[in-house]
């Protein structure tokens, strides 16, 4: 089953077409990397995909629901982790965990089932009463993938997860979501650091709107005859109409 | 001439040690990598080496002028971009440069030969708000004006932190292009693949640093024979890779598994039987073994293993 189908998917802006006739498919259970340099219209897509802006043209389901007339089900189908943003740093980890649980419409014992669970699979239950900002930079990231995922959501969009911590902390992150993902969660990677999206099944390129490349990054290295994904990147951005200085 | 001397320096902030006992030299004309996570220390060491933080203990020199004693002398002739963009969102890109070139006590045109190479790129935005600049943009003008009273060393925290891939490696060609007009530069960074862009690299974690050393060379303090491994079934390899009774690590990189022997004196083809006989017991699939030289997120990775390992 496709955890993800766009077809055709396009968004304008006036004169602008930020998202020009998009389609791929994202498998369930897959770890799927979307790149894009500034401006590609990957913020766009992500947009349509989550239910929070309607396409002009095109269609697209997520977790089975199609975003256009069954919005409110795909958000409640999907979990959404930012770097920097989701988790409350004047709150405890429990009470993030609450909030987020109610926020997902869970019930009390719901949330504290499922509370329990992350912060014994995370081994936070020492801090369970400690204010998020004291705590360092990869626990927060660990703690704020566990709370995207409370509601057991279809699908899972992480916005350069692992940004800024150390290579340890990063790589038992990535195991985390590889657990996840095998677990059937399909898993929604945004990056622009080749760090990140090494890590991903598949990965896709846009440029100016459009696809530009999608595969394994084997198969993408290959195809570019590039040493890096990086190469590939940059190859396919500086051909952009937008590419300025 | 060492551009930097850095010796013993010691920063804490309350209970938390950001700097412990840092030591090195950056030689005149270097570029110069600091190569960390959040949190290792490399803001507070910038903010130290450009007279913005008074160490607790120890002593920095830069271009010869100490740090605490000599700070007035000093800021006229360094250049300092810090991490968080900290120019007028509301001043236009020329308003910007006129500024920073007035507080040094200059001006525009006598700065800007030292800043042609990259102030050219964005010169015909000069009446558009910093703010609504693209993020290379904002980058590139950043950098003009650290560069404008054309100092003789320049410090970049994390520059490239957030651009995409393009701006990214045309910031680094920018680099390339100042160090060769005689500048010494240290930048900072965590991304460990522009290491290989510096020409020396110091490993920075928890206040300490892990090792000093040319970028090619720090692969090498990797102390086992390392082999890439993939398999179809990505999450199952790793906990079969962990359960091989001779693991020293198993580590994901990207679409592989680094993988090092403990028992470093068997033959590379032997390891590479003895794994496969277990993976195929693991039921894994598609297996692939290879031989690999150490990187420097390797060798990091180890070094970090390593409490009061000394550079």
């Amino acid at each position: 089953m496709n955890a993800i189908v766009a077809q055709d998917l396009t968004r304008r802006f006036g004169d602008f077409t930020a998202v020009d006739r998009v389609s791929f498919t994202v498998a369930q259970g897959e770890v799927f990397g979307f790149l894009g340099a500034n401006g590609a219209g990957k913020t766009t897509a992500i947009r349509m995909l989550i239910g929070l802006l309607a396409p002009s043209e095109g269609q697209a389901t997520v977790a089975g629901f199609d975003i256009r007339t069954d919005a409110d089900r795909v958000r409640a189908r999907i979990g959404y982790m930012s770097q920097r943003f989701s988790l409350y740093d004047d709150l405890t980890v429990r009470e993030n965990i609450a909030l987020y649980g109610g926020i997902y419409g869970l019930d009390d014992a719901t949330i504290r089932t499922r509370g329990d669970a992350i912060l014994a699979e995370l081994n936070f239950s020492q801090s369970r009463d400690a204010m998020v900002k004291s705590l360092p930079l990869g626990w927060k990231q660990k703690l704020a993938f566990s709370v995207a995922l409370i509601h057991e959501p279809a699908v899972v969009f992480l916005d350069e997860p692992t940004g800024g911590v150390d290579p340890v902390t990063r790589r038992q992150f990535w195991e985390m979501i590889y657990q996840t993902a095998a677990r059937g969660t399909t898993v929604f990677v945004t990056t622009h650091y080749q760090d990140e999206a090494e890590y991903c099944d598949r990965i896709s390129i846009m440029v100016d709107g459009r696809i530009a490349a999608m595969g394994t990054p084997e198969a993408l290295k290959e195809e570019f005859g590039a040493p890096s994904l990086d190469e590939v990147f940059v190859r396919l951005a500086r051909g952009s109409a937008g590419a300025t200085a | 001439m060492s551009a930097v001397r850095v010796e013993g320096v010691t920063k804490r902030f309350g209970d938390t040690t950001a700097l412990s006992d840092i030591t090195f030299d950056v030689g005149a004309g270097e570029l110069f990598g600091l190569v960390g996570p959040d949190d290792a220390g490399k803001t507070t060491l910038f903010r130290v080496l450009t007279t913005l933080l008074v160490p607790d203990a120890g002593r920095a020199t830069v271009l010869g002028h100490d740090v605490v004693t000599d700070l007035w002398e000093l800021r006229q002739r360094v250049g300092y971009m810090p991490g968080k963009f900290a120019l007028y969102a509301d001043l236009s890109v020329a308003e910007n440069l006129a500024f920073f070139a007035s507080v040094f006590g200059t001006t525009v045109a006598e700065g800007y030969e030292t800043i042609a190479p990259i102030f050219s790129q964005i010169e015909k935005f000069s009446d558009r708000r910093a703010g609504a600049l693209s993020g290379g943009m904002k980058q590139k003008l950043a950098l003009s004006c650290a560069l404008v009273h054309r100092p003789d060393i320049l410090f970049l925290d994390e520059p490239t932190t957030g651009v995409d891939a393009v701006s990214r490696r045309e910031f680094w060609d920018l680099l390339g292009t100042l160090k060769s007009a005689g500048l010494t530069i240290v930048v900072s960074t965590p991304y460990m693949d522009e290491a290989a862009r510096c020409d020396r690299v110091a490993l920075v974690q928890g206040g300490k640093i892990l090792a000093i050393d040319a970028p090619a060379n720090v692969g090498r303090r990797f102390p086992r024979p390392l082999f890439a491994v993939r398999a179809k079934e990505r999450a199952a390899l790793l906990t079969v890779l962990r359960t091989f009774p001779h693991t020293a690590s198993a580590l994901p990189f990207g679409e592989t598994v680094h993988f090092s022997d403990r028992r470093v004196d068997v033959p590379a083809d032997q390891v590479i039987k003895e794994l496969r006989a277990h993976l195929g017991a693991g039921d894994l699939h598609d297996v692939g073994i290879e031989p690999i030289a150490p990187g420097i997120e390797d060798a990091f990775i180890e070094l970090m293993g390593e409490p009061a390992a000394a550079a």
